[in-house]
């Protein structure tokens, strides 16, 4: 594991400011022409309750956590202080230290603030003796105090970071700019004083005993830091989609967040309704009436809206939903991330019912593909489902300025005009032969109410050409079979006119191969990357067309190698369930990575799994993942 | 040109264009109470100069949802309890047109209860015409929210336990800015009640007493009733909330065995709809959403342009 990164883990009581203070330091970091990746760690709580955020920095690209970190800020949790009567908050002070210890890299740096965390506390964790085992070099500081001299105790985060840069050999440019960019007036005073006596002070009277120094980089273009959460956001803006309907649910909320907060400066229409029916159900309704709206939500949120779902496919209604998968069954774990909803999505609604599935691998698909997403609903007039999890929701992670330097596309797909209305077929009562048009991929162009020559109805029943409840059995075999033919439209478009959606790493001549799909493409790259330098022979793949499914793609990939592992985040392989009722064989190939334990992948975790699946050692992986081995082992 | 040129349009329009030139038939009973509504709806809407491509009626599930299938307007036949929430965004996106949900007591009061109490209470500026026959007709009699209490049915064969829901009161309460009950016995009045309420700008409540025959023959027909507003024996000022709601009252608990009263019973020209409050909070677009994606000149915003705070 090399240490030309910098791992740095800020860990306190959440409510204490941590995230933001996160934020700005990566944003730092970015700016010193690093790449970052940042992890946030979160109990189901507001205030209180031991949290922390990762951030990894480093000269090249990165694309997950990393394995372990090598620099801890411990700031104390300042809910676990004060607790009210008769609230719980059950926190020892000492947690932001004791529990952030097992992953904490040789020759690891730690400061902690003494200020905050009791000496008895610290001496029971036997600091010393483990230190010299590993390496590690600690530094209390009363961050506390300095905090409070000059200004006040909340600020004690900003003091970590002084005493960080100082450690680290940073220039405090970039974290000034930001504080200056964040604040103003005498609490910007106060912080940047803090800032530079946490700073001069470590400076000048610590002796610095580790090697650890943040890595230096240039970047070529400017870099902007968001979370795939603000790449779905911003994909829905860039593609015209100016209406969005609600109700929040973790992780879910935060694309909700955004698009709500930006839409009524861009003229759009936000709306935090009654319930998850109700928000699949005005997407709708706009959509029906002429713009472009989506809605989304997490497992039990996006239970609801089935019904919603299968209506849009009955009635041809483009909308766009987000899935933002958490920990299940149930309300499960609300802020842990899973890919365990892959089923739910692909198969929820009655009938033979379809939709598209894009699953993004990371913030930059999540943006492509949200666009994508949007063509395909109002191009297809079908249901598009954006899924991911809590882990990409939330991840930072830097991408160019210049990729989202792209035209909208704000059009309504297959929907005509007044003037191609008059042309249109009618029948004899003068209704829009609205399902009839049979062109070669079974969509049939839409009228938007309000619109002369237009008229027909949308129903939920098994319908007419104009829309009509029909129970012919010749109609119903003619509009089923349209409806079903347009998934292999999609399929041929995705195919041939546009750039595989999927992502391909590592080794072209590999006869191992690895499959991910969704948040966990960026660790398994990480792993290829890595198992490849260690001389083996690997490739990989990141799948992100769940349905209509990249039946030819996946062939190939298959056909060239001897074994495939699939790695994905839930415990009963739905992936590698879905690959094999898409492709009907490859059982005996195929073994499969688990891990289910609401923590996301680390890239060395894909490696030892890869050493056990190609050695054959019988005993269980260190880590908390699960071995399924191929169909006939 | 608009991308919507029904809108507004300006002509003499014949009562017969609201009836589907070829088909379907209605599939109604004899006597069932919902040819009452569709026939307040075609005389209505020609006479407030509407034309068949600028309304957009939302259904829900039931022999009542089935109301735009035999109203030859743009139409959306939603899923059962759901005809609000797909009809508010509709208007929403397209302030221009006129939106009409409709839907059964069992659709309307029950699974959709939730959307009701919603919608009402923000004041999305449409109709809500409830078909009210205290019995799910579709699904062959079962209770319905409505229903009298101790009515028998094949899922409540010892009768119902619960009381009725009041939905004039809840409306009221809610929030509802025009609340009437009529029935279909009262054609002249429910095309009289059925014009103000889509005139009314706000949430228009229409409690529309639709007798169904086949499954409440108990039922009383709704006859003799009582026009709250032309009967002497009942003098209370329309826009008064706390008179309307006695009145409510009154007739909520006679409904099952006194007289039947029919009319208006709250009007309140006073308050914003949902889309003026909206519009004042710079929340909604001055011109409809719709119309934006048929401009070829408008400029959209792009991502690109809030990355400042990312970088
Ligand atoms: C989610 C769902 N649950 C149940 C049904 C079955 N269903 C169809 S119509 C209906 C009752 C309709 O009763 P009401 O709204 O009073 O309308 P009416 O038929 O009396 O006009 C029910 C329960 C359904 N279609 N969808
Ligand atoms: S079952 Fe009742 S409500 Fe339905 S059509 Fe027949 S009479 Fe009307």
């Amino acid at each position: 594991m090399s240490d030309d990164e910098l791992i740095w883990r800020i860990a306190g009581g959440s409510g204490d400011g941590i995230d933001s203070t996160s934020q700005n330091f990566a944003k730092a970091l970015m700016r010193s022409g690093l790449d970052v990746f940042t992890h946030r760690h979160y109990p189901s709580r507001i205030r209180g309750g031991h949290t922390y955020v990762e951030i990894r920095a480093a000269d090249h690209e990165v694309q997950s956590r990393g394995d372990g970190y090598n620099f801890l800020l411990a700031l104390g949790d300042s809910f676990a202080r004060n607790p009210q009567e008769e609230a719980f908050y059950g926190n020892e002070e000492i947690k932001p230290l004791s529990e952030n210890l097992d992953d904490m890299r040789e020759g690891g740096v730690i400061v902690y603030d003494e200020g905050l965390l009791s000496e008895e506390d610290v001496a029971e964790l036997d600091l010393e003796k483990r230190a010299e085992e590993n390496d590690w070099h600690v530094y209390p500081l009363d961050l506390r105090s300095l905090a409070r001299e000059h200004g006040r105790e909340v600020m004690r985060n900003t003091a970590g970071v002084g005493a960080t840069a100082a450690l680290l050999e940073m220039d405090l440019e970039h974290i000034e700019d930001l504080m200056e960019d964040a604040m103003g007036g005498e609490v910007l005073e106060a912080n940047l004083e803090i800032l530079h006596e946490a700073y001069e002070t470590v400076r000048d009277e610590y002796d610095f005993t580790h090697d650890l120094r943040a890595p230096s980089g240039e970047h070529e273009r400017e870099q902007a830091l968001l979370s795939g959460s603000n790449a779905i956001a911003y994909g829905a803006i860039d593609a015209g989609c100016r209406f969005i309907a609600g109700y929040p649910m973790t992780p879910w909320t935060d694309v909700f967040t955004i698009l709500s907060q930006n839409f009524p400066d861009m003229g759009g229409i936000a709306e935090q309704v009654e319930d998850e029916i109700a928000a699949a159900a005005l997407a709708l309704g706009a959509s029906h009436a002429g713009a472009k709206a989506m809605s989304g939500s997490s497992g039990g949120g996006f239970a609801l809206m089935s019904e919603p779902l299968g209506l849009a496919e009955m009635t041809e209604t483009p909308l766009v939903l987000v899935e933002a998968m958490r920990a299940g069954p149930s309300t499960g774990m609300p802020t842990k991330p899973e890919q365990g909803d892959l089923e739910h999505v692909l198969y929820t609604s009655q009938g033979d019912s379809s939709r598209v599935v894009f699953a993004p691998g990371n913030v930059a698909e999540a943006y492509d593909q949200t666009r994508m997403a949007f063509h395909v609903a109002y191009e297809y007039q079908i249901p598009v489902i954006v899924i991911y999890d809590q882990k990409l929701s939330g991840e930072n992670t830097n991408v160019d300025v210049s990729f989202f330097d792209r035209e909208p596309e704000p059009t309504l797909g297959s929907t005509l005009t007044e003037e191609e209305l008059r042309e249109a077929a009618h029948d004899a009562s003068g209704k829009f032969q609205r399902f009839q048009h049979d062109v070669e991929d079974g969509v049939s162009p839409r009228s938007l109410p309000g619109q002369k020559d237009g008229r027909y109805l949308a129903t939920g029943n098994e319908h007419s050409p104009v829309g009509h409840i029909s129970e012919d059995p010749d109609n119903r075999v003619y509009q089923m079979e349209r409806r079903l033919e347009k998934l292999e439209a999609i399929r041929e478009e995705l195919d041939e006119e546009h750039d595989s959606q999927q992502t391909y790493f590592g080794d072209e001549t590999a006869d191992f191969g690895i499959v991910t799909w969704g948040s966990s493409q960026g660790a398994v790259e990480e792993a290829v990357a890595r198992l490849n330098e260690q001389g083996h022979s690997v490739k990989g793949v990141g799948v992100s067309d769940m349905m209509p499914f990249p039946e030819a793609e996946m062939t190939e990939f298959l056909e060239s190698v001897d074994e495939a592992m699939i790695v994905e985040m839930n415990a009963t392989a739905q992936f590698r369930g879905l690959m094999q009722k898409e492709l009907g064989r490859y059982g005996e190939k195929l073994s499969s990575l688990l891990k289910y334990n609401g923590e996301p992948f680390e890239p060395a975790e894909i490696v030892e799994g890869y050493e056990l699946n190609v050695d054959g050692a019988d005993e269980e992986p260190t880590a908390q993942v699960r071995i399924e081995p191929a169909a006939g082992d | 040109m608009s991308a919507f040129n029904a809108i507004g349009e300006d002509r003499e329009i014949d009562r017969d264009e609201f009836t589907p030139g070829v088909e379907p038939q209605p599939t109604w009973c004899p006597g069932c109470g919902d040819f009452g509504v569709l026939k307040a709806l075609k005389q209505a809407l020609p006479e407030l100069g509407l034309t068949p491509d600028e309304v957009l009626t939302v259904t829900g599930i039931g022999c009542s949802g089935k109301l735009n299938s035999y109203l030859d307007t743009y139409g959306f036949h939603t899923i059962h309890g759901r005809s609000l929430p797909v009809a508010r965004a509709a208007k929403l996106a397209n302030d221009g047109l006129e939106v009409i949900a409709a839907g059964g007591d069992g659709d309307g009061y029950g699974i959709g209860g939730n959307h009701f109490i919603h919608t009402a209470r923000e004041n999305h500026d449409m109709t809500y015409i409830v078909f009210n026959n205290e019995v799910f007709g579709l699904t062959k009699g079962q209770t319905s929210p409505t229903s009298p209490k101790g009515h028998k049915s094949k899922t409540q064969p010892h009768g119902s336990a619960k009381s009725p829901l009041r939905p004039l009161s809840t409306s009221l309460n809610a929030g509802a800015t025009y609340v009437a009950r009529t029935a279909a016995v009262n054609p002249n009045q429910a095309k009289e009640i059925i014009k103000e309420a889509i005139e009314h700008d706000g949430f228009a409540h229409v409690d529309f007493l639709t007798q169904c025959p086949t499954w409440n023959k108990d039922a009383r027909q709704y006859v003799p009733y009582v026009d709250v507003q032309e009967s002497e024996d009942y003098d209370f000022d329309v826009h008064d909330r706390r008179e309307a709601a006695e009145m409510m009252f009154e007739t909520e608990s006679a409904l099952y065995e006194g007289t039947v009263l029919t009319g208006r019973y709250y009007v309140n020209e006073d308050r914003p709809s949902y889309q003026e409050e909206k519009q004042k909070l710079g929340d909604v677009p001055d011109e409809p959403l719709a119309e934006r994606y048929f401009d070829d000149d408008y400029e959209w915003e792009r991502s690109y342009d809030l990355l400042e705070r990312h970088k």
